[in-house]
């Protein structure tokens, strides 16, 4: 009963981080209709910022901040300089931008940093009183920072005039743009949101996973199923999703199919609800009268 | 009197197709224009060349500064407001989140809830509403709704898209009295596209006619309510 406990309670752990690339997947989604395959090699990327950062002797959280801030700055760059120009192009325009970004950003981790696998510290310590009988310190610090990030992106966009902005945006371009929403910019917010979110689920999940440039290959994949799982318009979905994921992960793995196998899982669970529940679990059906 | 908005030899195409001719109007501030005609004429391709969201020729001014070759975003900046053909309802938000977009532009706090507030008088049914999604209004509703989102950047000109459209006859009267009132009150001028001739006539100052892209007619409302044989020529009654 104990090993079980463990299992779910390390799987809510490593489906915190799903869930927030999941979210990030869905925060781009919604606003542009497409996928960022490029979503964990940019995570990785700033992962690696913050290594650099630590090497030189920053304090923890001094890196940490800087890093999401960077990678805030970085993600607004890239949706300005790379992915507006191709805003009106096809779809297979966009996804060949995404798995460009991707590649350049893998080799670019490899060589600004070369492939060999580094150990990531944890800032919360393995005797700090967060650990419990059934999460390390480190799975209980991470869930908490985590859910810090969505309750600060859920005021935000919930509060604010420039959330609700995005939201608008997001929803009904033209409309927005008669209201006076820069339209554009909006898409850049959310990118700069996207990267910045990559970037502590990175430093999140790097102590766990150890950090090379492939560290988010796999779980891109879980972000993947996850955001599918819960419904890809739905950032609260997604979030569930992930959960859901990373649970059925860790006890698939551990009782059924072996570790070997459980990318498989996550891929069959991705065709499953693509088939089956094409708008994911909880995804929403908006309601119109004409 | 300055007229408040000028168009000179107005062309709009969509692509290859081209929709404007040529078109000349003016609108005088404070006025109703009604801008009226069949089916494809180019009526809602010159409230989208106004808001700069069709490519367009011509000469186009809002009160003495050209519009051509600005982004639509920076032309409701300058006061013009537009309820689209299909109203542009934020469906999945909810009725508030609708109105303070209207308002998005604006920094004044306390003068964006007083216009709330006096949305919600205005439409008790919105008030009830506040807080549900905005696709769930009734057409009736999303069409109050869409007018009192335009006000709320308390525009120069509003520029109104088929108010009528859907609508059965008791709620097209309300809303055309409410913007009589709004009219009357606020001193907000209005570019009204209508099918619907007979109350667009009764409302409007001024009417605009047009076919196929060109203007046929332009004159007092009056004045071509009481001409027979224009009206049966154009307006089919």
């Amino acid at each position: 009963m104990d090993a079980l406990m463990h299992q779910v309670f390390s799987g809510l752990a490593s489906g915190c981080i799903y869930g927030s690339i999941a979210l990030a997947l869905v925060m781009i989604y919604q606003a542009t209709h497409h996928i960022n395959f490029a979503q964990g090699e940019l995570a990785t990327f700033s992962t690696f910022i913050a290594w650099a950062l630590l090497q030189r002797g920053w304090p923890y959280w001094a890196a940490f901040i800087v890093t999401v801030a960077g990678s805030f700055v970085g993600g607004l760059a890239i949706q300005r300089l790379i992915v507006r120009p191709v805003e009106r192009a096809p779809v297979l325009t966009n996804v060949i931008v995404f798995i460009g970004l991707l590649v350049i950003f893998n080799s670019l981790s490899g060589w600004l940093f070369d492939y060999t696998i580094k150990a990531f510290p944890s800032p919360f310590a393995q005797d700090s009183a967060l650990a419990t009988r059934f999460f390390s310190a480190h799975e209980v610090g991470s869930v908490l920072v985590m859910l810090c990030v969505l309750l600060v992106l859920w005021a935000f966009f919930r509060f604010t005039p420039i959330g609700l902005a995005m939201r608008a945006a997001a929803q009904n371009p033209e409309s927005a743009r008669l209201v006076g929403i820069r339209v554009s910019w909006m898409l850049a917010m959310g990118w700069g949101l996207a990267s910045a979110i990559g970037a502590v689920a990175g430093m999140m999940i790097a102590p766990a996973v150890f950090l090379d440039p492939n560290m988010m290959t796999g779980i891109l994949i879980y972000g993947f199923a996850a955001a599918l799982l819960g419904g890809i318009d739905n950032p609260a979905g997604a979030v569930a999703g992930g959960f859901i994921v990373g649970v059925l992960e860790n006890l698939l793995g551990a009782y059924v199919i072996g570790t070997e196998l459980k990318l498989t899982a996550a891929l069959l669970l991705i065709v499953a609800t693509l088939t089956l529940w094409p708008n994911g679990l909880f995804g929403r059906n908006v309601v119109t009268r004409v | 009197m300055p007229s408040l908005l000028e168009a000179r030899a107005l062309t709009a195409s969509y692509g290859a197709t081209q929709v404007l001719h040529g078109v000349d109007f003016a609108i005088e501030p404070g006025r109703i224009t009604a801008l009226l005609g069949a089916n494809g004429a180019g009526k809602t391709t010159t409230l989208r060349a106004i808001c700069q969201m069709v490519r367009t020729g011509g000469a186009l001014s809002f009160a003495g500064r050209p519009l051509t070759g600005l982004a639509t975003e920076d032309i409701v900046r300058l006061g013009i407001a537009h309820v689209p053909e299909t109203r542009g309802t934020f469906t999945a938000l909810s009725v508030e989140e609708n109105l303070r977009l209207g308002a998005y532009l604006r920094r004044d706090k306390a003068g964006v809830a007083q216009d709330i507030e006096r949305a919600f008088t205005r439409f008790p049914r919105l008030r009830e509403r506040r807080a549900q999604q905005a696709g769930t209004l009734s057409g009736g509703e999303q069409q109050m709704l869409a007018i009192s989102r335009a006000l709320m950047l308390r525009p120069k000109l509003l520029l109104l898209d088929e108010p009528s459209f859907g609508l059965a006859p008791l709620i097209v009267r309300e809303i055309f009295e409410f913007m009589r009132r709004v009219n009357v009150d606020e001193g907000v001028s209005m570019l009204l596209v209508e099918q619907n001739a007979t109350h667009a006539l009764e409302l409007a100052d001024t009417v605009v006619l047009l076919e196929t892209g060109r203007v046929v007619v332009a004159g007092r409302a009056d004045d071509i309510r009481g001409d027979k044989a224009l009206r049966r020529a154009y307006l089919g009654y």
